[in-house]
């Protein structure tokens, strides 16, 4: 299986999206004016601060060459994982519903939150535990949608970082190939860290990578 | 005068448009609520409904792409109402 991280111009959590792919399969790094997914399974769209999140963040980056080939891929089903300014990005993009506003607290938070999944039958949750415990680390934070949406994850009782409506922290699309969450899994994949609960995820998606290929 | 220069140069009609983008009525804005909070600190009283948008000014050659603009990358329509003036 190979993981393709996109890269925009202010990005920061690209390398460790890319190192914590790395446990679960190979991965491709993929630059922001590429016009080629280079044959990867799935695309990490990662968190940072796209284009300066100039406007609103992920306003600009969703017009990204490698964006129109990001949707193309998603709307043939392929998977796609947006985390924190990547789920701010796939909104915009309207890949997936809604959008994030800035944190009730008008506060950066960071701190270890601990989030039920609400949804198993997704590629990107199918092997996580019903409790996962994983960083947050934003300011513009807070999801709302006017529309019911499927929710993924949301924040367990006391941990909603960001005044979210209904303490989602984590939706798809209908499909369920496209999920967008604003905690960051891939920073809970080492126990230096003190969780690995963000590994359930990657290897959610490799199972499901996996399952594809052999059908 | 660099207003003057810039059409001698150009030949281009342009338009000078502001749009403002408020964030959508209903929706929780806490910006606006901090400022709120803020003014009595400083004693001025009677202040409320306070809310924080922002404000876009450009030239444009063809008016009738605003809307479209705004619908698009200026304003993102599910959170925030926008007005387009004319200057």
């Amino acid at each position: 299986m190979r993981v393709g991280v996109v890269r925009f111009p202010g990005s920061c959590d690209d390398v460790d999206a890319l190192l914590a792919a790395e446990r679960v399969g190979q991965t491709e790094l993929l630059w922001h004016k590429d016009r080629d997914l280079h044959g990867v399974d799935a695309v990490i769209v990662p968190g940072g601060f796209s284009y300066g999140d100039y406007l609103r963040a992920g306003a600009i980056a969703r017009f990204a060459p490698v964006m129109e080939e990001v949707v193309e891929f998603a709307a043939a089903g392929g998977l796609v994982l947006g985390i924190c300014n990547g789920f701010q990005v796939l909104c915009e993009a309207g890949l997936l519903p809604g959008a994030l506003l800035r944190n009730t607290s008008l506060k950066f938070v960071f701190r270890q939150v601990d989030l039920d999944v609400v949804d198993h039958d997704t590629p990107f949750t199918r092997e996580a535990p019903d409790r996962l415990s994983i960083p947050v680390k934003h300011t513009t934070g807070r999801y709302y949608t006017p529309e019911p949406v499927r929710v993924v994850l949301r924040y367990a009782t006391n941990h909603n970082p960001n005044g979210s409506q209904d303490d989602i922290a984590g939706v798809c699309n209908e499909a369920g190939n496209v999920f967008g969450l604003m905690p960051h899994p891939e920073h809970a994949v080492d126990p230096l860290t003190g969780s690995t609960d963000g590994l359930a995820i990657f290897e959610s998606i490799k199972a499901h990578v996996g399952d594809l290929v052999q059908a | 005068m660099a207003a003057a220069h810039r059409g001698l140069l150009s030949r281009r009609v342009v338009m000078r448009a502001r749009v403002l983008v408020r964030p959508k009525a209903g929706i929780l804005d806490p910006q606006g609520q901090a400022v709120e909070r803020a003014l009595p600190a400083l004693g001025f009283t009677g202040a409320s409904q306070v809310h924080v948008g922002r404000v876009i000014e450009l030239d444009v050659e063809d008016e009738a792409q605003l809307p479209d603009m705004c619908e698009r990358l200026l304003v993102n329509p599910l959170i925030e109402d926008y007005e387009i003036q004319r200057l």
